[in-house]
């Protein structure tokens, strides 16, 4: 994983100034949002599917080796193979194994977050195997060697024109002449280039929005159709999943599904949801003549039985991220890992360590809101507040910030203290701002006064005026 | 430890403080995948069958596809031929070659030349059956087998679906219910709502990203 989550301030300065992105930023932050409460508020079963979506992966967090083991049966009845992968190279290995036993040249991809964690297409790349991504924001960034800045939208950091120009760079075969200013034309060149590309690969990497038990199903969810094409045309199918994203039953899945598309995009449902079992059969005239699930653990497992376990309930729908004032502010680039916003804030340190991220839980106003509209119900600020607390208990906060706090703490625990000092901070600023209104520089907290001003106290506290109209 | 599945599986069993499963629990374990019971189906997958037949239409119009209602199968190779010369495509169509499409009265149409099997990239227009039409969202069911191949509702940039109307149910459970009582589950189990879309460059949706840019369903009544 990228260890740029130790930059997170820098990052976040770079995404506020960056015009482009707060425009799309603005739109999302707006857009998003109310298409979700649409949908939710369209189906009236809507909390009711929470409820359950949350208890059925917590049981199979209870049963998880069950389940898998149970998943691995149906998988290997129907003809395809189970690769357990501890850790992250487990997995690479794996996947660069089945490619170069199959001879491969090429490989199609669907989007999924999981191989960017993996960090896959580098690996490929460097035994001489071209990865290329098919999902249209996640194709244009890799054109561009960027990282993604959306878990749905991936692109959603760049215009029309810096994807025009990115196209007009790549696809030098086509006519330097031709038009792409608006969308239509983008979205259909990269179609057309593309098409070929499913055609010609050899194997095709798709994730998994749910593995299911009950029938060794691997389930993906798409818009675009990519990862149905990645996964139908060449010769050898390999889902890569997380060992959370097994569930139950194909009924259980249902529940699943009716809250994804909601939360991500505000959709009733999105366009093509496909359950894939096994390589195809030997009647079927078409499909994947190989079938592989690549298990990943990867760090999940630590996190069972630990106060961090409900985040492994995650759907990886985005909502958290869509209704966060951080991220809708600063952008999925600053947080410097694959997996941004709230969601990444909790993850990204049980993946990478608290020592690589400690800027990322405190990434949060704690205003509720990502809670509020997680379909999972996933209580994200309650443990970005745990890891705050590890990260103060391995003293990964800043020196003064640390005194900061130690000497807050102990004014809190003498009240009389704690009165005394109020009084006469606010006397003394109320004296220092008394002419203009407001101060513009402040001792201490140049964070605050160099982007608004402070405004000034009165002239007492409000305890010490309260106790005088008694 | 170094069989990767032992040390995946003997961690989480070592977390929850037990070997694995004692006997009881693995077997009410078994039965809930056996019974594999329903959860939470929203109340607007259930009604009357003219009723849901709306719904679905309704809905399927909402994401983004065409719906034409015909009172008969042998109307279908006429309508297939009409969408064609209506949207300007050639009168060429691939084809599934399960009863449901091949039993039409496709020669009718002396203009209209069909070919089955899996889709090339060559093929502009696919017309395939589906096994049901979900009336929740709007959704198809589409599963793949000897004479269903998947590649024809992704490849070609339009894809016309032949959807008998008794086929249509209530909830995704409904549908898949139907799969389970086939026998074994197919390779690929296809559930489409509309057509293909992207909001990838500036959150604008554009159809027809990578699949079909139009998706035409065509009713038969009976
Ligand atoms: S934490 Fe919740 S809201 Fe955020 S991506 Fe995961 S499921 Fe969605």
């Amino acid at each position: 994983m990228d260890a740029t989550a130790k930059s997170f301030k820098d990052q976040a300065k770079d995404g506020l100034e960056n015009a482009t992105l707060q425009d799309a930023l603005g739109k999302l932050g707006f857009g998003f949002p109310l298409l979700r409460q649409m949908a939710a508020d369209g189906l009236p079963e809507f909390d009711a599917l929470r409820d359950q979506g949350r208890d059925i992966k917590n049981h199979v967090l209870e049963h998880l080796d069950y389940y898998l083991e149970r998943f691995e049966e149906q998988v290997t009845g129907h003809g395809g193979q189970v690769h357990w992968c501890p850790t992250d190279g487990d997995a690479r290995d794996a996947i660069l194994k089945i490619c170069q036993e199959a001879r491969a040249k090429t490989v199609t991809k669907g989007k999924s977050m999981v191989t960017e964690e993996i960090a896959i297409n580098a690996h490929l790349e460097a035994h001489g195997i071209k990865a290329i991504e098919t999902d249209l924001g996640e194709y244009i960034i890799q054109l561009r060697n960027e990282p993604p800045s959306h878990i749905v939208g991936p692109a959603i950091h760049l215009n029309k024109e810096q994807i025009a120009g990115t196209f007009r760079s790549h696809h030098k075969e086509l006519d330097p002449d031709r038009s792409l200013e608006e969308v239509p034309a983008l979205v259909r060149e990269a179609r057309e280039v593309l098409r070929q590309k499913y055609i010609d690969a050899d194997v095709g990497i798709t994730g998994a929005n749910f593995l299911v038990a009950e029938t060794g199903s691997s389930i993906i969810v798409t818009n675009e159709g990519n990862g149905d094409l990645s996964q139908s045309l060449p010769r050898i199918h390999i889902v890569v999943a997380s060992i959370e994203k097994v569930v139950p039953t194909l009924e259980d899945a249902c529940t699943f599904l009716r809250l994804l598309a909601r939360s991500a995009t505000g959709q009733e449902f999105s366009a093509y949801t496909t359950f894939s079992t096994g390589p195809k059969r030997p009647d079927d005239p078409d499909g994947p003549e190989q079938y592989h699930v690549i298990l990943l653990d990867n760090g999940r497992s630590d996190l069972l039985g630990t106060e961090f376990q409900d985040v492994l309930r995650c759907i990886r729908c985005g909502a958290c991220m869509n209704h966060c004032p951080v991220y809708t502010s600063v952008g999925g680039h600053a947080y410097g890992s694959v997996y941004p916003g709230p969601i990444g804030s909790v993850l990204t340190p049980a993946l990478a360590g608290i020592d690589q991220s400690h800027h990322l839980p405190n990434a949060s106003t704690f205003c509720g809101k990502c809670e509020e509209v997680c379909p999972m119900r996933i209580p994200l600020p309650k443990m970005m507040r745990y890891w705050r607390e590890r990260a103060f208990d391995q003293g990964q906060d800043p020196v003064a910030a640390r005194w900061a706090l130690a000497f807050w703490a102990t004014a809190a625990r003498w009240p009389a203290l704690y009165h005394f000092g109020a009084n006469v901070m606010t006397r003394l600023l109320h004296f220092m701002g008394k002419r203009e209104g407001h101060l513009v520089r402040l001792p201490f907290a140049g964070g605050w006064t160099r982007h608004r001003d402070f405004p000034t106290p009165e002239r007492a506290t409000f305890q010490s005026q309260w106790r005088k109209r008694l | 430890m170094s069989d990767p599945r032992a040390q995946i599986l003997g961690k989480i069993r070592e977390i929850r403080g037990r070997g694995a499963l004692s006997a009881s629990n693995r077997h009410m374990l078994d039965t809930r995948l056996a019974d594999h019971p329903r959860n939470v189906v929203p109340a607007r997958a259930d009604g009357p069958q003219a009723e849901l037949i709306v719904q679905f239409m309704d809905y399927l119009g909402k994401a983004g596809a065409t719906v034409l209602r015909v009172p008969k199968r042998s109307d279908v190779p006429a309508a297939v031929a009409e969408y064609l010369r209506d949207n300007n495509l050639p009168g060429r169509v691939r084809t599934t070659s399960d009863p449901e499409i091949d039993s039409l009265p496709w020669s009718d149409q002396e203009m209209l030349e069909r070919t089955e099997g899996r889709a090339e990239k060559s093929d502009d227009v696919s017309v395939t059956s589906a096994v049901a039409g979900i009336a929740e969202t709007g959704t198809l069911l589409l599963t793949s087998g000897k004479h269903t191949p998947t590649s024809l509702n992704f490849l070609p940039e339009t894809h016309i679906v032949v959807l008998s109307a008794q086929t249509v149910v209530g909830s995704y459970e409904d549908a898949i219910d139907k799969v389970r009582k086939q026998g074994q589950l197919p390779r690929t189990l296809n559930f489409i709502t509309g057509p293909s879309r992207t909001a990838d460059v500036e959150l604008t949706m554009e159809m027809g990203a990578h699949g079909p840019r139009q998706l035409h369903v065509i009713l038969v009544d009976n």
